[in-house]
């Protein structure tokens, strides 16, 4: 191994028989400097968080104190009328519950998927197929969710048509399996992550009382792995409740509680990216929109430090 | 008792039979092993149709000719070179914003942080910003870039909200290629009196600079890809620019960009060529799946060099 290091002193240039043990000022200072820019960097990814929040909040704030506005009527009225001439309404309840609605569902139908496949890769597949199938899962995670959209607005909705009878392709069911098929690659690889984290010990215990594979599966590894499961699945829900283009062009444009899986529906996300361009600039419409942004901002903060409690737990616990 | 004495009928009776249980079992296990790979299939089998049927559709348009041409007759015929062109400049612009930005925070973050509370807040703040809806991240940069900091619609706002938002993948590639690197290399080079950024730079740093470059490969592919971000910060619908030109926009000025073109000749352009739209995403699709693959070829081809 040493080597392995003087080799890599010596392409560099910085062999360690060339380190002065006195350095002039210059290069200490130039260090010193370098370290510095490093260190903002660093904290660079706190300020940037706190910049979206600050900035988003600095655009949506005046809107607390127009006549049309009350946040009561914000966060639970489903009447969204933002260019009514007579009468304004800003409820985004229906939009709450078409984001939720379309999250859950494509939970429902991303889990069992994501969560099979996590053990398909992790234990029963052999090597050369796994690492076909982790490529293979990469790639579908790279998808641009514009193509997503257009996958469902042209394909999807043909087939939805076909099967249910519906009048409309574009609905609630359309987007929960685009968002299901997008966010079934992160629930595998944080999934096959948290399976490959349980000790190869629990599997040997299991396999020498002479348990089967699936056995070990189901009495071990997934009580073992759940929270590591579980943090998948959140951030799963994460990628389903922040995701715009593929909403915006699979589910339909009306603003409404779904009834049905064929309604069509309209999501926070997609509402934001619909009115945003028409909505003119510094409106009361467009600082609503704005704090619909808070609102995602806040729901998907939220989703994400419970899943790094989750997986902070996993590894407090190993 | 030594083999031989065994006679033929004792081998035959001591020879393992399955029990009705060992039965079960198999029979759940190569159950539970098909079911468990259908799910798999389930996930991928479908995509490779749609894309085979995406790609035949868009057969028609799929030339040099769509790629380097403007688009004609309100969008409903012609290329896309103006849209390819104005991703290029996105994605490299908004490169390099982040690739620094981003080395440099996991640099900190794997080689200087220590393990406290100010740390973890960087980590979670991190996660957090990789969390944060695509449509969020094009209000801050409509809110900040467009407004606040008076660049307008421009390639530039729209670049300085992709770069940030692309800062966390960056990020993460960046430490896992550094913490792949032994701690017992630096604590070599270490022992023989070197400083730490000594350290960084000759040792941490040429060990991992490959793996560093796939994930600036990576962030690529996810910034050519974003729509909500540019839509609202710096892209428009459409713009005229002589075909082929490799240097027709300014950086104050807005441009069109592949992921936003798809967009508007889906849902805002009536009786488009049928094959444009297929054609769009397909020429989407395929540049950032290449970008990918490269990405991953580079790492397996690192992953098989690497010595220790």
């Amino acid at each position: 191994m040493n080597s392995e290091i003087v080799m890599n002193n010596e392409t560099t240039g910085v062999g360690s028989g060339r380190i002065r043990a006195k350095r002039s000022l210059l290069s200490v200072s130039l260090e010193k400097l370098l370290e510095l820019i490093i260190r903002l960097s660093g904290v660079s990814a706190i300020l940037f968080v706190l910049a979206i929040f600050f900035f988003v909040f600095r655009e949506a704030i005046p809107i607390t104190i127009s006549e049309h506005f009350s946040i009561k009527e914000f966060l639970t009225s489903i009447e969204w009328y933002p260019t009514s001439a007579v009468d304004i309404r800003y409820g985004t309840l229906a939009l709450t519950v078409g984001s939720l609605s379309i999250t859950f569902l494509s939970v429902l139908f991303a889990l069992p998927l994501g969560i099979g496949a996590a053990i398909y890769i992790s234990e029963f597949c052999g090597p050369k197929l796994k690492e076909a199938l982790k490529i293979t899962i990469e790639l579908l995670a790279a998808i641009p969710s514009v193509v997503w959209g257009f996958i469902g607005l042209t394909v999807m909705s043909k087939v939805i048509v076909a099967v249910t009878g519906a009048p409309l392709g574009v609905n609630l069911l359309n987007g929960s399996i685009i968002l299901a098929l997008m966010s079934v690659p992160i629930i595998v690889s944080i999934g096959e992550d948290a399976l490959k984290a349980v000790p190869d010990s629990f599997r040997e215990a299991a396999l020498a009382q002479g348990a089967t594979k699936w056995q070990i599966v189901y009495r071990v590894l997934l009580p073992a792995a759940k929270n590591g499961l579980l943090a998948a699945v959140l951030l799963g829900v994460g990628r389903a409740v922040g995701e715009t283009m593929a909403v915006l062009m699979a589910t339909g444009h009306a603003v409404a509680i779904p009834t049905s899986l064929v309604d069509p529906i309209r999501t926070l996300t997609a509402n934001i990216a619909a009115e945003l361009g028409e909505a003119p600039a510094k409106s009361d419409h467009y600082r609503v929109l704005f704090l619909t942004g808070i609102l995602l901002f806040i729901i998907t903060f939220a989703i994400n430090l419970i899943a790094d409690f989750v997986i902070r737990g996993v590894k407090g616990k190993k | 008792m030594s083999e031989q004495l065994l006679t033929q009928t004792t081998v035959d009776k001591l020879r393992f039979t399955k029990t009705s249980m060992t039965v079960r079992n198999e029979q759940t296990q190569s159950f539970a092993k098909w079911i468990f790979c259908a799910m798999s299939l389930a996930m991928i089998v479908p995509l490779f149709l749609i894309i085979t049927y995406l790609v035949y559709h868009a057969a028609p348009s799929l030339n040099w000719e769509f790629l380097t041409t403007l688009p004609k007759n309100g969008m409903r015929e012609g290329g896309i070179w103006p849209a390819f062109l104005g991703t290029i400049y996105l994605v490299v612009i908004s490169l390099a914003i982040a690739a620094p930005i981003g080395i440099l925070a996991a640099i900190y973050l794997n080689e200087y942080a220590k393990d406290n509370w100010f740390n973890r807040i960087i980590n979670l703040a991190v996660i957090n910003l990789a969390g944060v809806p695509s449509i969020v991240h094009a209000l801050f940069g409509l809110g900040a870039f467009v407004y606040a900091a008076n660049f307008g619609y421009s390639i530039l706002s729209a670049s300085m909200t992709l770069s940030i938002m692309t800062l966390p993948v960056i990020i993460a590639s960046t430490r896992e290629a550094l913490m792949s690197v032994p701690m017992s290399f630096r604590e070599a080079c270490w022992n023989t009196g070197a400083t730490r950024w000594q350290t960084i730079r000759a040792v941490v740093l040429p060990n991992s600079i490959s793996g560093i470059l796939t994930g600036v490969i990576l962030q690529v592919s996810r910034a050519a890809g974003e729509t909500a971000p540019v839509m609202f910060t710096g892209a428009v619908f459409y713009k005229v620019i002589k075909g082929g030109d490799l240097f027709a926009y300014n950086l104050n000025e807005q441009c069109m960009a592949l992921s936003m073109h798809l967009y508007t000749v889906t849902t805002q352009v009536p009786n488009v060529k049928e094959s444009i739209p297929y054609a769009t995403a397909v020429m989407l699709l395929g540049s950032v799946l290449i970008v990918n693959a490269t990405a991953i070829a580079l790492r397996s081809w690192l992953r098989n060099r690497k010595k220790w």
